[in-house]
């Protein structure tokens, strides 16, 4: 397809640019969660990290598309696709990872007061708070809406007491948006969208282990927090709305999840662990047909990707088909890594040895196992299909 | 490249759509069948089809055609799919077209791209030789004369072949079955002494054919392209047809699952809509979102043919291989879901299951496309 002349004048200068700027370390894939960065008070950067981020915060590409007052480049659709196309290109890794640009910075900018985007919506693009989403809590799983912390009302603040968990993070988080319930006499409409540093006195969070033997989940607990009006995103009672909007972020989020960050492909890993017939065809041929109708759907997932963007951009998608994303995606992946297992054989069940990165390939097959339980349940997922967008009868 | 509609394509899309559910629906593939008609579709269907410019899709503006391209071809297939209208139009305005575009010299494209254009012939491709689809399998044999060539041998599950005006024939001039080399491509009428053709009533009650060519004498004009280097633009027409049958199975698979929703808001059992339970909601979803990621494909197969036909074969491969896999829930789920209904001849959603078996096994099924899809990418 041809490109404008102006589209093609910005590819050039973004191509120069990122040249210009992108450490030679930053054009490396991450190669384990320690080597990514989240930003906040109290990360800790290599110089290259502190570098790169410093770079792209500073031409506001860390969110390209936020307007410039916010800290993001007010680039267009188009624009920012060329410059996810270059970076790609060149090999540069993310500067930041944050649950604020891809959560957060989203629902500010639809609901939240001009004070309240310019407090936060800059500190996040130049990765300097850290944000954890406080949703679920020990009896509001699927059920979301049925969640019990409560904020009082007092005057000019609230005084927030409850416990939230599966908070991502929590432990390392410097901030936190949180639904808490404000009136108890309703369900949905009971519910408001609140924001508040993690230091406030009565916060507190304990790591949860997972079955992968890593912690990135919380439990929090918040007892007599104090939280100023001013941090009320959206309406009094109206969080839940504030919380949808969110969702289908996280929802797209999660279904767009690729492979991780994998040293060698899935077929590698076969070839390496059962080796080739003479016909140079993987010598486990079920295997092989397995990993070809993986491939299959993988690439059709892709595809999908792809045309939602396009749907999206042309004002044809339906809300909901974000849950199609959230649902296909997370199957998706679980079937990536019992394959990846099922291609590694006994080499992949080691659990703490140098030689498999602490027990890299194991412990990745077991976190993806959340993936569909995580940000709304797969048959949470199907259900709002069902209602929605085929608008089956009691759903 | 572009994976949803533009303005024109829409349109196309609708008054496609508005055309055959009109003159060429369900209820006229029943009356075809029920009366064994002699020519396998409706003729006065066939007529309104090419006078529309739909079977020009394909052919440049200058032989008389649209001068579109896959993605437009998809679209009406897609229809069809909806519709289980009996037509030559994959056959001929697809597949032979494709061939004809890809390797005719100027003499045979300003004879048969006219008459294809709009309708007045029929081709067809003459390919298969076993009931299973191996293309580079070809054993059909043609032996250089004095004057052409002699062919021998037999082919298969060639669409429209009894009502065809031309046959394509994919034959092994040199070299051994499973060589992609040797093989030659030749313009035959159907008429020629030596060939007998057998019309095939098939499950689908769509038109297929057994031919038998026994010392058929073809002249040296009768190459398609060059002598041995047929490999090319079979792999050309085959690829288009794959394309364009994964729009059909897509249209067919939607139309079942649009069906069998409205029977789930409709059918009362226990007192209740049966599209009350969560049983069944949840798979009604599951193959929504199989029908949506199938959609994605099947628009990437076509637009990188429209782009880029020499390298559109992966993504070609992966699009026969998911609406094969879609449309076979789909149409299962459709009978089930109907329950007894859906097992009776006067109800029709039967029809889409046994076209869906069909356009599964024609130009390869899932299995053939997953094995190529991994030879490919090198595994």
């Amino acid at each position: 397809m041809t490109e404008t002349v102006d589209l093609k004048a910005f590819r050039q200068e973004v191509r120069s640019w990122l040249q210009a700027n992108c450490p030679p370390e930053m054009r490396k894939p991450i190669s384990h969660e320690d080597d990514s960065v989240w930003g906040g008070r109290n990360a800790k950067l290599s110089a290259p990290q502190k570098q790169w981020l410093l770079a792209m915060a500073s031409r506001g590409w860390t969110v390209p598309t936020w307007p410039k007052e916010y800290g993001g480049d007010g680039l267009s659709h188009d624009e920012a696709k060329v410059l996810a196309q270059e970076m790609a290109a060149l090999g540069c890794r993310p500067a930041l990872l944050s649950f604020g640009i891809w959560m957060l910075g989203p629902a500010l900018l639809k609901f939240g007061t001009e004070a309240q985007k310019l407090e936060h919506l800059p500190k996040i693009a130049r990765g300097e708070i850290r944000w954890c989403q406080g949703y679920s809590e020990p009896n509001a799983g699927s059920d979301l809406a049925s969640l019990a912390s409560r904020a009082e009302d007092r005057g000019d603040h609230f005084i927030v007491n409850g416990q939230k968990i599966w908070t991502s993070y929590g432990d390392k988080a410097d901030w936190i948006f949180c639904l808490v319930r404000t009136d108890t006499a309703k369900k949905h409409t009971g519910i408001s969208f609140v924001l508040f540093d993690m230091t406030t006195p009565g916060v507190s969070t304990k790591p949860i282990q997972l079955i992968s033997g890593k912690s990135p989940f919380c439990e929090t607990f918040f007892d007599d927090v104090r939280v100023e009006k001013s941090n009320l995103v959206g309406t009094l009672n109206g969080g839940w709305d504030v919380a949808k909007y969110l969702l289908t972020h996280e929802r797209e989020m999660i279904g767009a999840m690729g492979e991780g960050t994998l040293p060698q492909s899935m077929i590698q890993i076969a070839v390496s662990a059962a080796g080739k017939d003479e016909l140079g065809r993987l010598a486990d041929p079920h295997l092989r047909s397995q990993i070809a109708e993986f491939d299959m759907d993988e690439a059709a997932f892709h595809s999908t990707l792809s045309r939602f963007g396009e749907l999206v951009k042309a004002r044809q998608a339906h809300p909901a088909m974000s849950s199609m994303l959230k649902y296909y995606g997370a199957e998706l992946n679980k079937r990536r890594w019992e394959l990846i297992m099922s291609a590694g054989g006994t080499d992949a069940l080691e659990w703490e040895s140098d030689r498999s990165s602490h027990g890299g390939l194991a412990r990745a097959w077991l976190r993806t196992k959340g993936n569909s339980i995580e940000g709304g349940t797969s048959e949470v997922q199907l259900n709002v299909i069902a209602k929605r967008i085929l608008e089956l009868p009691g759903a | 490249m572009a994976l949803i509609l533009t303005e024109e394509q829409n349109m196309l899309r609708e008054s496609a759509r508005d055309f055959l559910g009109t003159e060429g629906p369900v209820s006229q593939l029943r009356r075809l069948r029920d009366t064994a008609d002699a020519t396998g579709f409706w003729p006065p269907l066939w007529k309104q089809f090419s006078q529309m410019g739909f079977s020009g899709v394909l052919v440049p503006e200058a032989q008389g055609g649209m001068g579109l391209g896959y993605v437009e071809a998809g679209i009406v297939m897609e229809q069809i799919g909806h519709n289980l209208s009996a037509s030559p139009f994959l056959a001929s305005n697809v597949v032979a077209t494709t061939a004809i575009i890809s390797a005719a010299n100027t003499t045979q494209k300003a004879f048969w791209l006219p008459r294809l254009a709009t309708g007045g012939a029929i081709a067809t491709l003459a390919v298969d030789e076993n009931a299973k689809h191996q293309p580079s399998k070809i054993a059909l044999s043609a032996t250089p004369t004095a004057h052409g060539f002699v062919l021998n041998g037999s082919k298969t599950f060639v669409l429209e072949s009894h009502v065809a005006d031309l046959l394509i024939v994919a034959a092994r001039r040199a070299g051994d079955p499973g060589d992609l080399e040797g093989i030659t491509l030749f313009l035959v009428d159907p008429k020629s002494e030596g060939i007998e053709i057998e019309r095939t009533a098939m499950v689908d009650s769509h038109n297929a054919g057994r031919i038998r060519f026994n010392q058929v004498n073809v002249s040296s004009e009768a190459v398609l392209g060059q002598v041995d280097g047929g490999w090319a633009p079979l792999s050309a027409a085959l690829n288009a047809g794959r394309a364009a049958v994964s729009a059909e199975l897509l249209g067919v698979a939607d139309e079942a699952f649009g069906r069998t929703v409205q029977y789930l808001k409709e059918r009362k059992q226990f007192d209740r809509l049966i599209g009350e339970f969560q049983g069944l909601q949840h798979r009604a979803a599951h193959l929504y979102c199989e029908l949506e990621i199938t959609r994605s494909a099947v628009a990437s197969a076509l637009a990188k043919l429209d782009a880029d036909p020499s390298s559109a074969g992966e993504s070609v491969s992966i699009a026969k291989a998911r609406a094969g896999r879609t449309a076979t829930l789909a149409v299962q789920e459709a009978v089930q879901m109907h329950g007894g209904i859906g097992m009776t001849d006067e109800f029709d959603i039967g029809f889409f299951m046994k076209r869906a078996r069909v356009l599964q096994e024609l130009f390869g099924d899932s299995n053939y496309h997953l094995n190529l899809l991994a030879q490919q990418r090198g595994y």
